[in-house]
């Protein structure tokens, strides 16, 4: 009884319009960026290196390279600050999370493309 | 009216602001609340005003609780609070919800029962340091508590020093919290952040009692 009322709270901030996706996989994420007064969108792009927690409280982990550098952003997915989000490539690989991936660089940092029937 | 209802913890999560902001909530189930009685001065030395919440079974209501609950015309109660009474003119019988008290964005105290914890030791009863450090042959001293008093003056320890012990289970009350959403239909309150006891844990919501200034939040 008590987790159907915890539910219920949740259920009203789950978001449908996110597509499916895992980790591994290639996404551009349009991030609403408050600045003063004016909003503007901010694109992340990156792999998704984990996804964690359920219900309302669900995240996901972008990893990209910035300018040599390693970056990466947790975002809640069922968060109304992002505004858009598109798989751009489905990848292939054998771990729930990738954690891996902060070790490797360049080359060795490429994920394998999984095809995907539609 | 009363200063306060009771409730029951639910449990945590998290709802999203209109300006997209996260914010870890806590869902107290806090359904009508009854006035069970009313103090006065006159009759009982003081004002209050005793409100009931949730049913208690018949069987085991006693004799002497029965009559209570018979003389404001109210069902048996699970449990019973005394607060302020805010309002005149309630009486006994009368019953109040959620959303009667309070607003969304307003700031309130919440009392519950904390978890028990059972014996514990000083470094997480009292908050101690421990002894010593991990190195240099040290051995068993990393959560003692040290000394505990001087020798032959006063050859005995002082009343009330901090040792090992039961811990948790007392009344607990967080202050200053804020209201975050009422669903009214659902006699739901969400507030913000953690509050004392285990989830179906009775908890009670009460107006601020402090007159603490409200931190400025930046955006």
């Amino acid at each position: 009884m008590s987790t159907e009322l915890v539910n219920l709270i949740e259920a009203a901030q789950l978001r449908d319009d996110i597509p499916e996706f895992s980790a591994g996989d290639t996404v551009n994420v349009h991030v609403r960026v408050v600045e003063g007064e004016k909003e503007r969108i901010q694109q992340f792009q990156g792999v998704v290196i984990g996804r964690q927690g359920s219900g309302s409280k669900k995240t996901f982990t972008v990893r990209k390279i910035s300018n040599g550098v390693g970056v990466e952003r947790i975002f809640p997915v069922n968060s109304p600050r992002i505004a858009k989000l598109e798989v751009i490539r489905h990848g292939k690989v054998r771990r729930a999370k990738l954690y891996y991936l902060r070790e490797l660089r360049g080359k060795a940092a490429r994920i394998q493309e999984r095809r995907v029937d539609k | 009216m009363s200063q306060a209802i009771i409730g029951r913890k639910i449990g945590m999560t998290s709802v999203f602001t209109e300006n997209g902001e996260s914010v870890p909530v806590t869902v107290i189930e806090a359904p009508d609340n009854v006035i069970t009685q009313i103090k006065t001065v006159e009759t009982d030395g003081y004002e209050a005003v005793q409100i009931g919440y949730g049913a208690r079974k018949e069987k085991k209501t006693t004799k002497a609780l029965k009559g209570h609950f018979e003389k404001s015309g109210t069902e048996p109660k699970i449990r019973l609070n005394e607060f302020n009474n805010l309002l005149e003119g309630a009486e006994a019988g009368d019953s109040f919800s959620a959303s009667d008290l309070f607003s969304e964005g307003e700031r309130v105290d919440v009392i519950g029962t904390s978890k028990g914890k059972g014996f514990q030791g000083v470094v997480k009863r009292h908050g101690f340091a421990g002894v010593g450090g991990a190195t240099h042959g040290q051995h068993n001293r990393d959560r003692a508590p040290g000394s505990i008093g001087a020798a032959s003056t006063p050859s005995r320890v002082f009343k009330g020093m901090k040792m090992g012990g039961r811990m948790g289970g007392e009344r607990v009350t967080v202050q200053n919290i804020e209201i975050v959403r009422i669903v009214a239909d659902k006699n739901l309150v969400l507030v913000r952040g953690a509050v004392p006891g285990p989830n179906k844990g009775i908890v009670a919501i009460r107006k601020r009692i402090t007159t603490l200034p409200v931190v400025e939040e930046n955006d």
